[in-house]
């Protein structure tokens, strides 16, 4: 770890003068604010030696009031990790209404649709971004819906859909490179586009000269709701972000509310967020191996593995009575208890889906024709991912094996045995093997954490995070008074701002929350996996088959709603 | 079709000998009328044509979001809408006549629901399936439509969040029943494209 005081003295020597940084520790991360001016050079320096190997989020932020006091508006806020030591760092700068800061594009690959996204939210203006142009909302919208002065229910309508285009503004048609070249335009509603993806491609033959993707078309405005909404109340927007894993997205963002507010939920919530967790991560990669087979034509797979998927959801249905959308967390634990026997049907269903996996592995990875279809197809290198900003298994398959419940554990994931499995070519097969073996292993880790589930409390039993329990509501005046108290003012953490990550179904989710001490969050910055990859797919596809991009598509299990928020 | 009061009757045929012999050699003798009431049955012709309608949807999924998972278990084993006639998932509005909307409309996305709806041939229905669809749900937001049927015609509304493949499958038996009866679609009948593109 590099404290501060090093990352000081490491700029001074590189001739960087820090009189007007302010290096600060809050809630456990390291923050340095610094001029704009000087952002590239650090960048690099953090970069060199691979100290700081991943840009894992930019984003921005709007204080209205600063600019009333002569100060500047954005903040833009950049996130970094060092795989090697689980290090993080936060690096913020600040940037006036109409004034421009330096693009990181040129240190790191990944900034693209970050900044993109930034300029769209909030009007912040990237220098020396080629493509700065809208990313979520539509090409009619005026203005930026994330500062605080655009009310969260004014809508725009968009009258016309979005030409084909390619490195320009949509509404120019994109200007053929070659008149041989047939431009083609796929989704936002295909079977292969998996929701709202759209993907634009030039054509020579049926190999993809270039290719661009639009998205935004599930931007339901996550981050807005978030910011009028009370904190217990997000938690079914968050799980509406993946809703192929819906679990995982409540306790990324519950524990990063908890971590705000200094609290630690109870072994036995520990344990049942674990086992949630899992069994998602299980669910998540069935629909993405199975529409990954119904994409390469293998229907059967799909109809097959949905069997397991629905006997998730009635584990799902038993715990709380949802199937898909559960919020089940809630910040200082659980919303309920597990029913009686619940785990050992979980037990039982662990066994169900050992033997489901193996099915699963002869259906796919020993089949042939899969085989041909995926192996050697569309890879991508270790050094290119990382720059990329990919996590979750499509990096393990490049052969980096970075996972968050290795490196820095939480819910006791240092107690349990598992593997994190790696592939080596970074290709399309590669990253299902990489899926099917970390169900086996979710499957390993369920079955621990189900034979020894602590006894205890499911929640937290502080008045002023949870609602004390029905009993004392009806049973005594103290009960009654915390009850009341905590519905009219709501959950309130203290001043400040956080980031946490999860292992999420599709690697690193991320969560930026700041907090303005009332009851609603200030800002929630969800920094998405598949957000990342996804600005990777041009690239990744150039001089592909056509078909081979479907089926990379698919390979890259793209969750639109976590995409676009 | 206006013909509601005609009647298709095999019995109406003029045939009244009783000799009937076919080409394969059957030689019994057989009174024609029996025979076609052994198998004919009356109706209407609306009736029938209705009939084959609604035990024949064929469904476009517009799954957008999370009711579009939801929409895989509807189709999914477990549930198996073929069961109900309408396995038969076309990814082509034009070979579809039964639009599932499932899932959030965004702005950006509205103007493809309506090209997709109006590449749709004639009988075609709209399901909304969800609170999203029906009515922009809990996005009260800057970018989400306030409902589908704020730009094409929805003939089933079905609540939840999302809703339970049951609750699906209740939709599309409403649905047939609509079909069946023939109810009267002014939503659909008044209907005028929004000026869009
Ligand atoms: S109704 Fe609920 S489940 Fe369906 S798309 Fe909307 S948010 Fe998702």
């Amino acid at each position: 770890m590099t404290s501060l005081e090093e990352f000081k003295k490491e700029f001074t020597q590189a001739g960087i003068a820090v009189e007007n940084y302010q290096f600060s520790r809050a809630f456990g991360d390291d923050v340095i604010l610094m001029p704009k001016e000087d952002l590239l050079k650090v960048f690099s320096l953090l970069r060199k030696n691979q100290k700081f190997d991943f840009l894992m989020d930019i984003c921005g932020a709007d204080y209205p009031q600063r600019e009333k006091n002569g100060g500047k508006r954005f903040e833009v806020v950049y996130h970094f990790f060092n795989s090697k030591n689980a290090q993080r760092l936060r690096i913020k700068a600040l940037v006036g209404d109409g004034e421009t800061i330096d693009s990181a594009l040129p240190v790191w690959r990944g900034a693209d649709w970050f900044e993109r996204e930034a300029y769209d939210m909030f009007g912040i203006i990237f220098k020396g971004h080629p493509n700065l142009r809208k990313l979520l909302t539509h090409h009619q919208f005026v203005g930026h819906p994330l500062r605080k002065d655009y009310e969260a229910d004014r809508q725009q309508h968009c009258t016309q859909s979005i030409p084909i285009h390619f490195d320009n503004e949509p509404g120019v048609d994109g200007n053929i490179l070659n008149e041989n070249f047939v431009p083609i335009n796929i989704g936002p509603s295909h079977p292969a586009m998996h929701g709202t993806l759209r993907v634009m491609a030039e054509l020579d033959g049926e190999t993809i000269v270039r290719a661009s993707c639009e998205i935004g078309y599930l931007h339901r405005c996550f981050e807005k709701m978030a910011e009028t909404h009370p904190y217990n109340q997000v938690i079914p927007y968050t799980d509406r972000l993946n809703y192929c894993s819906a679990p995982m997205n409540n306790v990324g963002y519950c524990k990063t509310v908890e971590k705000l507010m200094g609290i630690e939920i109870p072994p036995r919530a520990q344990a049942l967020r674990v086992i949630l967790c899992e069994l998602s991560r299980i669910i998540d990669h069935i629909i993405s191996v199975g529409t990954g087979g119904v994409d390469l034509g293998a229907l059967t797979a799909f109809f097959h593995l949905f069997t397991y998927r629905e006997k998730v959801y009635t584990l799902f249905e038993k715990l709380c009575g949802a199937r898909l959308t559960v919020s089940m967390t809630r910040v200082g634990g659980m919303a309920q208890d597990a029913p009686d026997g619940w785990f050992d049907e979980v037990l039982s269903f662990c066994k169900e889906m050992r033997a489901g996996v193996d099915e699963i592995t002869k259906l796919f990875l020993d089949n042939k024709i899969f085989i041909e279809r995926t192996q050697g197809v569309c890879p991508i290198s270790a050094a290119d991912a990382i720059q990329w900003g990919y996590t979750g298994p499509l990096l393990r398959a490049c052969g980096v094996g970075l996972d968050l419940r290795k490196v820095s554990p939480y819910y006791g994931y240092e107690n349990y045995q598992f593997d994190v499995p790696i592939g080596s070519a970074g290709d399309i097969y590669d990253r299902y093997l990489v899926r099917i073996e970390e169900m086996k292993q979710s499957i390993r880790i369920v079955e621990q954490v189900c034979k020894s589930v602590p006894t205890g409390d499911y929640t937290v039993r502080l008045k002023g995070v949870v609602l004390p329990e029905k009993k004392d509501v009806y049973g005594n005046i103290e009960g009654l008074m915390n009850h009341f108290m905590l519905v009219i003012k709501g959950l309130r953490p203290p001043i400040g701002e956080t980031y946490d990550a999860t292992e999420a179904a599709n690697g690193e989710l991320g969560f930026y929350l700041v907090s303005d001490g009332s009851a609603n969050p200030y800002r929630l910055k969800v920094r998405p996996p598949c957000f990342a990859i996804w600005q990777s797919f041009p690239t990744v596809v150039k001089g592909a088959l056509i078909a081979d991009a479907v089926a990379t598509v698919a390979s890259m299990n793209v969750i639109a709603g976590e995409l676009d928020r | 079709m206006s013909s509601n009061s005609q009647t298709i009757s095999p019995v109406a045929s003029p045939v009244t000998s009783s000799h009937v012999k076919s080409s394969s050699g059957y030689s019994g003798t057989q009174d024609i009328n029996d025979m076609s009431r052994s198998f004919a049955l009356t109706t209407k012709l609306d009736s029938i044509i209705a009939w084959g309608r609604k035990n024949a949807l064929w469904p476009m999924p517009y799954g957008t979001a999370c009711c579009g998972i939801e929409l895989m278990s509807v189709m999914g084993p477990r549930y198996d809408l073929a069961r109900f006639g309408a396995e038969v998932v076309r990814f082509s509005p034009r070979q579809s006549d039964l639009l599932l909307v499932a899932g959030t409309i965004t702005e950006k996305m509205a103007p493809v629901l309506i090209r997709i709806y109006r590449q749709m041939l004639e009988p075609k229905y709209v399901l909304s399936m969800g609170a999203c669809a029906s009515s922009g749900g809990f996005y009260r937001a800057y970018h989400v439509l306030q409902g589908c049927d704020k730009v094409i015609p929805v003939d089933v509304y079905v609540p939840g969040c999302p809703p339970t493949p049951e609750a699906v499958l209740d939709g599309i038996m409403l649905l047939q029943k609509m079909i069946a009866s023939g109810q009267p679609r002014p939503w659909r009948d008044n209907w005028k494209a929004p000026d869009h593109d």
